[in-house]
């Protein structure tokens, strides 16, 4: 389990990073917290030529309210989520999610731009930044563009971004007033990859969502900002419209099969999150029980 | 602590003010070990050592048509690339059977091999280079022609006649057969209630921190062979290597410093470590192999994988009238060198209702081949599978008649009175506390408590179950394991112990450390005995060269037998020192006695003369000594258990958990363990073995499992899918003790190192079981995974 021989460049700013991509092209490789990539090279499963190390770039570090959007650098580790004050207050969605992702020594190093560039599709952070309706910053040959977070995952360890572009920044709109989050995976261990997961952002008045976005995570090839929401919003929320919403949910999802659990298991799970997330979200303990088949 | 027998006479001795013997004192090596100054021989580097990588078959059964190496034998770094029929030169085939295990049967295996792979991992080729890395890289240029054979992987069609048999000269895919019949299972089949139940095992494995690592260095011009390792049993390897490389014993040094873990995975002979020695010898130069963690999972010995239906028979008021039992297990394409694969299915045989009274017992195991990866010994060799399916079958029948589970226990265990008595299989046992260990157990936990919590939260919708499982456990095992059976495994150890000249003592132990604590638990022996402080106390292990002939550290067997070894020798020195002490001082050696490194008066403690002076006067100024004395500082005692088979113990576990009914998820609440290993001689030590152990039983009994595809492919050799229990997901776990110690020894000791293990699963199992009663479901499979709930309540 050695990596196979490769060169190494530690980038000196995003410009010269560019360059380096620009040069190399899809024989080398980003090399941010080397959370995943590391791994995989041990495996032999990726041997790119060379790394770039955008490890030392400063610039891309740091959390930081700009008007109403809070402003995530692609730099920022998986601790860091966890501890900033900033997070808490604005995306708490964010620190949630982050202390089911992986072990402290993994925090210490891994970061939201390797995990949104890494797509895994059982990921936390791709879901969470789908709930939250952020934009992916990148940064390429020819300048910046901004994506959609919705449009940004296109399948298992697959994004909209091109060999040659770097994801340099998260943008997270602050609703604010109202907005209410909930956080939950099953895993087989604390720590690993969940089995499903669902990170949502909610706006309830009066006992009714006035917006629900439901960010369900390990139920496809990416994370799925679940259509069936709608239904719930601006309704009286019963048993039978829940039931009605769940079924729908079921429809949505295309999940895979692996050693953790079936499909089946999976749209099972999913329905039992979507069912906690919207009896907690109204704070509804009853809505919990009702629907199991 | 309860003592349900007076400690022996002899122990008085143990009671002096400066004993160590049931205290918890600090390992000796601890603060080596946390300083990073271990010496584990992944980190061994020798002048010219090359380092060897396998290519390993990736199909599990497939006919070796060619190996064009030509490439990679030209690539920079690389400096041999050896096949088996090369390798088949330097060293020889082994086969791996006992004759007491009549009938087992076994093909001569190579060290790589040689025309045909038999599962997906066997070594094709040793690629030798300056570095792993090289060696890595040469061995992606090396191209094997496979055909591929068909592959044998269901063990319950492995006996078909469709089945295409493995090795055609054995005939047939049966290793190993065994049957039983005691007492009268008939007339308790037509007289009782019957509940029956098919248990089903997952393969799993050992998963060391540190992997198998061996150097081996061939001195050409000492003639010898010597082999750092991480190994349990030193003297067995020293055995083995010479055997197969045609050499005397005496040409062969084992030596084994720290070992990373080992649980049984290191107690075996492995091809691959075959393969280095050999390859060593062929080189004449140092070679290091260190398993990565996907070789480990393809090559270490893998355990459990049984099927086992089971019968009980229980009268409706709770009388337990015979057990019966139908195991299977497939061990992969070869019986493991040299302790062989039929062990484990033997131990079900011996453990089934092994606490229990019926004397109506029946059994069959089978022992089949197939193309995956062998299996063999690993911590609690076949208890967990044995006590799984007693308590498993306990638990219905107390569930079928309406009794409650701790109840029947009580109904049916071997009363603490009985002994000496035998089990229906013919185990021997000399004195157990079944009845006060559950009484123990059962006030621990708070059992009335704990049901009506259960009850109370039953109506709130929460799912928690309470499980229990008695169990035995085979500890201090004589030459019945093995030594009977032809194979050169010792069952008796030996400790040499001497005074040095500023009155230290140096002690030699042929017992093994790999974290129980060998080492504490010998100096705290001689310690205690010689009357010297634990510091003054230094243990040497792991060396052949340099210790007693024995057997090592498995089996619960290094403080039963290495222990009592040492506190013998101890005790020989003891009196030489008081010899000598007596004629210096003009007194008698019973009117003194060492206390605390001094020789005082028996009657007063009055101090009389250092040990420190007594040594120097022996060892500088023997002239000075009255004529006729003959001082001898050193003293060597062997033991070996000679009046029982096995020191058998006993303990009995519980679990209580909650079962999410929604989504299968389990949570772990709390953890119960009364176990009773006779003489405790470290109580910490022996409560974190105990730890450990049914940390590896909740594992199996949750997390762990082997997963292979129907081609033979093992799919999950890695961290990130073979789930191991981490401690995010453990309980509490709480430890009892009682204390009946075996009288074949001084020490009393008998062994703790397994209990933990064989009993944890039984109890999680019979918990979850007990959760899920309102829904009607019942699980006799583990790793009991979510899916696997999900789908007995019928949620998916
Ligand atoms: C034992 C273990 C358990 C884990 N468990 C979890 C878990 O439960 N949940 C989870 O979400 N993750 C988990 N991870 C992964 C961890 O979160 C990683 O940190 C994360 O996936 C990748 O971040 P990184 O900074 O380490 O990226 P790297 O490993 O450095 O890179 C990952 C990929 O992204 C690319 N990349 C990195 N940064 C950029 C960038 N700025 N622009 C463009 N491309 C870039 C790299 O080229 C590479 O392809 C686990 C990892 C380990 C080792």
């Amino acid at each position: 389990m050695k990596a196979a021989a490769f060169a190494y460049a530690r980038a000196t700013s995003v410009v010269n990073a560019l360059e380096l991509l620009a040069v190399h092209g899809d024989k080398a490789k980003v090399l941010s917290g080397g959370q995943s990539l590391m791994p995989a090279m041990n495996l032999r499963l990726l041997s790119p030529e060379i790394l770039v190390d955008i490890g030392g770039l400063a610039e891309l570090r740091g959390i930081a309210m700009r008007g109403d959007v809070l402003v995530v650098g692609a730099l920022t580790r998986h601790v860091d989520l966890l501890r900033s004050p900033e997070i808490a207050l604005n995306a708490p969605l964010l620190r949630d999610a982050v202390s089911h992702v992986a072990h402290p020594a993994i925090r210490n190093r891994g970061t939201i731009g390797g995990s949104l560039a890494h797509a895994d599709p059982a990921s936390e952070l791709p879901a969470c930044v789908v709930a939250l309706d952020a934009t992916i910053v990148a940064r390429g040959p020819t300048g910046e563009r901004r994506i959609a977070a919705t449009e940004f995952f296109k399948g298992i360890y697959e994004t909209a971004l091109s060999p040659d572009e770097l994801l340099v920044a998260i943008e997270v709109p602050v609703i604010g007033q109202g907005s209410t989050f909930f956080f939950q995976e099953y895993a087989r261990r604390h720590g690993d990859y969940a089995v499903v997961g669902l990170a949502a952002r909610a706006v309830v008045a009066a006992g009714r969502f006035s917006d629900l976005r439901l960010g369900f995570f390990a139920v496809g090839d990416r994370p799925l900002l679940a259509a069936a929401a709608g239904k719930l919003i601006n309704a009286s929320v019963n048993p039978g419209l829940l039931a009605e919403a769940a079924t729908a949910l079921t429809n949505e999802l295309d999940p895979q099969e692996d050693q953790q659990a079936t499909a089946a298991m999976r749209r099972h799970l999913a329905t039992v999150l979507f069912r906690r997330c919207v009896a907690a979200l109204l704070a509804r303990p009853e809505l919990e029980m009702g629907v199991a088949k | 602590m309860t003592v349900t027998h007076p400690p022996a006479e002899t122990l008085s001795v143990l009671d002096r003010p400066n004993s160590y013997i049931g205290k918890t004192v600090p390992r000796p090596n601890l603060d080596r070990l946390l300083q990073g100054r271990g010496q584990y021989v992944s980190d061994l580097e020798l002048p010219r050592m090359a380092h060897v990588v396998f290519l390993r078959s990736p199909h599990a059964h497939a006919r070796i048509a060619a190996i064009d190496a030509d490439t990679a034998r030209r690539m920079s770094g690389v400096i041999a690339i050896v096949t088996g029929r090369e390798l088949e030169a330097v060293i020889t085939p082994w086969v791996g059977v006992l004759s007491h295990l009549k009938g087992l049967k076994s093909a001569p295996q190579h060290a790589i091999a040689v025309d045909r792979v038999c599962w997906q991992g066997e070594a094709v080729a040793a690629i030798v280079a300056i570095s792993r890395a090289a060696a890595e890289d040469a061995m992606e240029h090396i191209a094997v022609d496979y055909e591929e054979l068909a592959a044998v992987t269901d063990m319950r069609t492995a006996l078909d006649p469709a089945t295409p048999v493995i090795h055609a000269s054995l005939g047939d895919n049966l290793a190993f057969e065994r049957t039983l019949d005691a007492g009268d299972v008939d007339h308790a089949l037509s007289e009782s209630e019957v509940v029956e139940a098919e248990f089903v095992f997952g393969r799993h494995t050992g998963v060391t921190l540190e992997p198998r690592a061996v150097v081996a260095d061939w001195n050409a011009a000492e003639a010898r062979l010597t082999i750092y390792q991480g190994t349990q049993a030193p003297h067995m390897v020293q055995n083995i290597a010479a055997l197969h490389l045609g050499l005397r014993e005496a040409q062969v040094r084992v030596v084994c410093k720290d070992v990373g873990g080992s649980f049984g995975i290191k107690v075996h002979i492995y091809a691959d470590e075959m393969a280095t020695y050999a390859l060593s010898k062929l080189l004449r130069r140092p070679v290091k192999f260190v398993a990565d963690r996907i070789e480990s999972f393809n090559t270490d010995i893998h355990a459990r994988d049984h099927r086992c239906r089971g019968r009980i028979c229980v009268r409706p008021d709770g009388t337990i009238t015979a057990f019966e039992i139908d195991d299977l297990t497939g061990i992969g394409p070869y019986s493991m060198y040299p302790r062989t694969s039929a062990i484990e299915a033997n131990q079900v045989v011996n453990l089934v209702g092994g606490p229990y009274v019926t004397p109506n017992y029946r059994a069959r195991a089978r022992v089949v081949f197939q193309n995956k990866n062998v299996m063999c010994q690993y911590r609690a060799v076949g208890h967990p599978i044995a006590c799984s399916v007693t308590e498993g079958l306990v638990d219905l029948a107390a569930a079928k008649i309406g009794m409650d589970p701790a109840e029947i226990r009580r109904r049916n265990l071997i009363a603490d009175d009985a002994y000496p008595c035998a089990s229906p299989s013919g185990m021997k046992f000399e004195q157990l506390s079944h009845h006060s260990s559950l009484a123990k157990l059962l006030q621990m936990m708070d059992y009335d408590a704990l049901r009506a919590e259960q009850a109370a939260l039953r109506a709130q919708n929460v799912y928690r179950g309470i499980g229990i499982a008695s169990f035995i456990e085979v500890t201090n095992p004589s030459a019945a394991f093995y030594g009977v059976g032809g194979a050169k495994i010792s069952s008796q150890d030996g400790v040499a112990v001497r005074l040095d000249a500023q009155g230290s003592v140096i002690c030699q132990t042929s017992i093994t450390e790999q974290g129980q604590g060998s080492e504490a638990l010998t100096a705290q022996i001689v310690g205690s005995m010689l009357g010297v402080s634990m510091d003054r106390v230094r243990v040497t292990l792991g060396d052949t060269d340099n210790t007693p002939y024995g057997g090592g550290t498995w089996a619960s067997r290094g403080a039963g037998i290495g222990g009592e070894a040492a506190l013998q020798a101890a005790k020989a020195l003891r009196r030489n020192i008081l010899d000598v002490a007596a004629a210096i001082l003009q007194s008698t050696p019973a009117g003194l006695d060492i206390v605390d490194n001094r020789i005082v008066n028996a009657a007063d403690s009055v101090s009389r003369i250092e040990l420190s002076e007594l040594a120097r006067i022996v060892y500088f100024r023997p002239d000075t000594l009255p004529p006729g004395i003959r001082p001898e500082l050193m003293a060597t005692r062997h033991f070996v258990p000679r009046q029982y088979p096995f020191a058998f113990t006993n303990g009995v576990q519980a679990s209580w958990l909650e079962v999410d009914n929604e989504t299968g998820f389990v949570t772990l609440l709390k953890h119960w363990v009364v176990e009773d290993c006779g003489t405790i001689i470290n109580p910490q030590l022996v409560d974190e073995q105990i730890r450990g152990g049914v940390v590896q039983g909740l594992g199996a009994a949750l997390f762990e499992k082997c997963i292979y595809d129907e081609r033979g492919q093992l799919t999950n050799a890695n961290m990130a899918d073979y789930l191991v229990p981490m401690s995010g997901e453990m309980p509490d776990i709480e430890i009892g003790h009682v204390v009946s110690p075996t009288q074949e020894s001084e020490l009393g000791a008998k062994g703790a190192g397994e209990a933990g293990t064989a009993g944890a699963a039984a109890a999680v199992a019979n918990a979850v079981n007990d959760a899920l009663r309102p829904f009607g479901a019942t699980i006799t499979e583990i790793p009991l995974t979510p899916q696997v709930i999900l789908t007995s309540l019928g949620r998916i």
